[in-house]
């Protein structure tokens, strides 16, 4: 559905993307995943048919976005960053006005329907100027819902929005990305690991990574690390645990906890278990510690804030 | 076509919901009521005394007149704004031309002083009941196809220049600077050269109106010239929209 190769763009003397490379498939949501001016924005933007890249090719919904723009244009579905709207117009009145552009047939009962879907149809006479900041984003949403896309490009589809509508919208972008093909960015790791199958780490214009959120996981950390909680001493717990084959870095914590890892691949966590519980402990928590989202961009983007 | 009748359409809707629009209208119709009442005042004084009919060609200059200083304000926030306030991506990302958008641009505009001078009919139909046999309705019909294509020329020429600029602003003076050196400027020389003096005639705005249709009598090259205003101010705000897309 969305084919990007080589694809190069220069503002001036610098160089916003470089050499990017990455596809999507229909019925797949694809996160973007970066810093502030890592290049997310710019991508999207030529993904959509807005700006033409300086150099590479991108095949969006079996259309060239260069060559075919307006094929490309007619089958994306867009929310811009700053959710551009006009304050000026009835909510009603825009979207209908965006669906005219699009040629919808019947406008009026679909932008009903997407209005009904953000959960804006009680606004639907109101300015747009009189609207809150999650309200207008989520018209920008039934906006690039409207003409049913093929391929929904999202850029930041969550910000402003209160928790209760995050938690509606995500469920929406769930929904629309089992049979169509989302792309969205965001620099909300949890929100990646939530609804993307797969992510995309973009760090000054270049991917640094590419895989889905549990491999990338894996990948980086070679050994998986537990945490294991008992009723009792803590001392005596990593005792027994070490008794275990295979069990390495036993680690007693200050909270009462006891960790310890193995190298992935040979899960031993069942026997660890069986081992505690042989020798009388009562087991309350055993738990993979993995690594979050959160270092593994760290890690890759090679910030300076990293931990440890 | 049905793209740039869409935008057209909301661009029109648009004028009515900006006091904007109603302060050009109150601008336009309220100077041409005054001078049409001192006109049809003056000429009842000379009638009796055998003096010529009223006329509707100088209330039609005025309108037209007054639209060198007013349409800047109707053109200028057509493309500035929307690039201002980032609304241009979306409709650069909607599918239709840059030509389409922009011609649509233009046509609201348009439409809108359609109107307004569609309002004017109004005195040619007064001095018509009050002169026997009634008023010339071909220099009439000449008169308004003239003030048509000059307002069409002038919004044409404004909506380009918006597309170039992100301040509404901006916009309006560089226009309104325009049409102040094609109007009064461009043909002042012509009179002191020896040679070429025509050329700068024929790009004069007032020449192929005042001179011409407004007085009932209509040249290929006066709607030739009106035309290929049209022609650049539509090109120069496409050239200038897509010039926007590389940046």
């Amino acid at each position: 559905m969305i084919k990007v190769s080589g694809l190069t763009k220069d503002y001036g003397a610098r160089r916003a993307i470089h050499n990017l490379s990455f596809d999507a498939q229909q019925g797949e949501i694809v996160g973007f995943l970066g810093p502030n001016g890592a290049g997310k924005t710019t991508t999207m933007r030529i993904l959509t048919g807005y700006m033409p890249p300086t150099d590479g090719e991108a095949i969006v919904a079996g259309y060239d976005v260069v060559e075919e723009s307006l094929e490309v244009r007619k089958r994306v579905g867009y929310l811009p960053e700053t959710v551009p709207l006009y304050t000026d117009m009835v909510v009603f009145d825009y979207l209908k006005f965006m669906g005219e552009l699009r040629k919808i047939p019947n406008v009026n009962a679909r932008v009903d329907e997407v209005l009904d879907m953000v959960g804006l149809i009680d606004r639907a006479d109101g300015y747009i100027g009189n609207l809150s900041k999650g309200m207008r984003q989520r018209i920008g949403l039934a906006q690039a819902l409207l003409h049913r896309p093929e391929v929904l490009i999202l850029d930041e589809p969550t910000i402003g929005l209160d928790p209760g509508q995050v938690v509606e919208v995500r469920g929406l972008i769930r929904e629309i990305g089992k049979e169509r093909t989302v792309l969205l960015s965001t620099h909300l790791l949890n929100e990646a690991q939530n609804i993307c199958d797969r992510v995309l780490i973009i760090n000054n214009g270049k991917i640094v990574a590419e895989d889905t959120t549990e491999n990338l996981q894996a990948r980086l950390i070679g050994a998986e690390r537990v945490v294991i909680r008992v009723r009792g001493e803590a001392d005596e717990l990593a005792k027994t645990v070490k008794l275990v084959k295979g069990v390495q870095g036993v680690e007693t914590k200050s909270d009462g906890s006891v960790e310890f890892e193995f190298s992935s691949g040979k899960d031993l966590r069942p026997e660890v278990a069986k081992q505690v519980i042989n020798s009388g402990y009562d087991l309350i928590e055993l738990r993979p510690l993995g690594m979050s989202l959160e270092e593994i961009f760290l890690e890759l983007t090679g910030s300076d804030t990293k931990k440890k | 076509m049905r793209n740039i009748w869409t935008i057209a359409k909301r661009e029109y809707d648009n004028y009515f919901n900006s006091p904007l629009a109603y302060v050009v209208a109150f601008s336009i119709l309220l100077p041409m009521g005054i001078y049409f009442s001192l006109i049809m005042f003056v000429s009842s004084q000379q009638a009796m005394m055998g003096g010529p009919a009223p006329e509707s060609s100088p209330i039609n200059w005025l309108f037209v007149f007054l639209m060198i200083f007013l349409s800047p304000a109707l053109t200028m926030r057509l493309l500035s704004d929307e690039a201002r306030m980032g609304t241009l991506e979306l409709l650069l990302t909607a599918p239709i031309r840059d030509f389409e958008l922009v011609a649509g641009k233009w046509l609201g505009a348009f439409m809108f002083v359609l109107g307004l001078a569609a309002l004017t009919l109004v005195f040619p139909l007064i001095i018509n009941n009050y002169v026997t046999p009634g008023i010339d309705w071909m220099v009439i019909l000449s008169s308004y196809l003239g003030m048509i294509l000059v307002c069409g020329a002038l919004l044409a020429l404004g909506t380009g220049i918006s597309a170039i600029f992100t301040n509404q602003f901006a916009a309006f003076f560089m226009t309104l600077g325009l049409f102040f050196f094609l109007w009064f400027m461009v043909s002042l020389p012509a009179s002191y050269l020896q040679q070429g003096g025509d050329v700068l005639n024929y790009l004069s705005l007032s020449t192929h109106f005042s001179q011409s249709m407004n007085n009932g009598t209509i040249n290929l090259g006066d709607i030739v010239y009106y035309l290929s205003l049209i022609a650049l101010g539509l090109f120069t705000g496409t050239t200038a929209v897509e010039i926007r897309r590389w940046r």
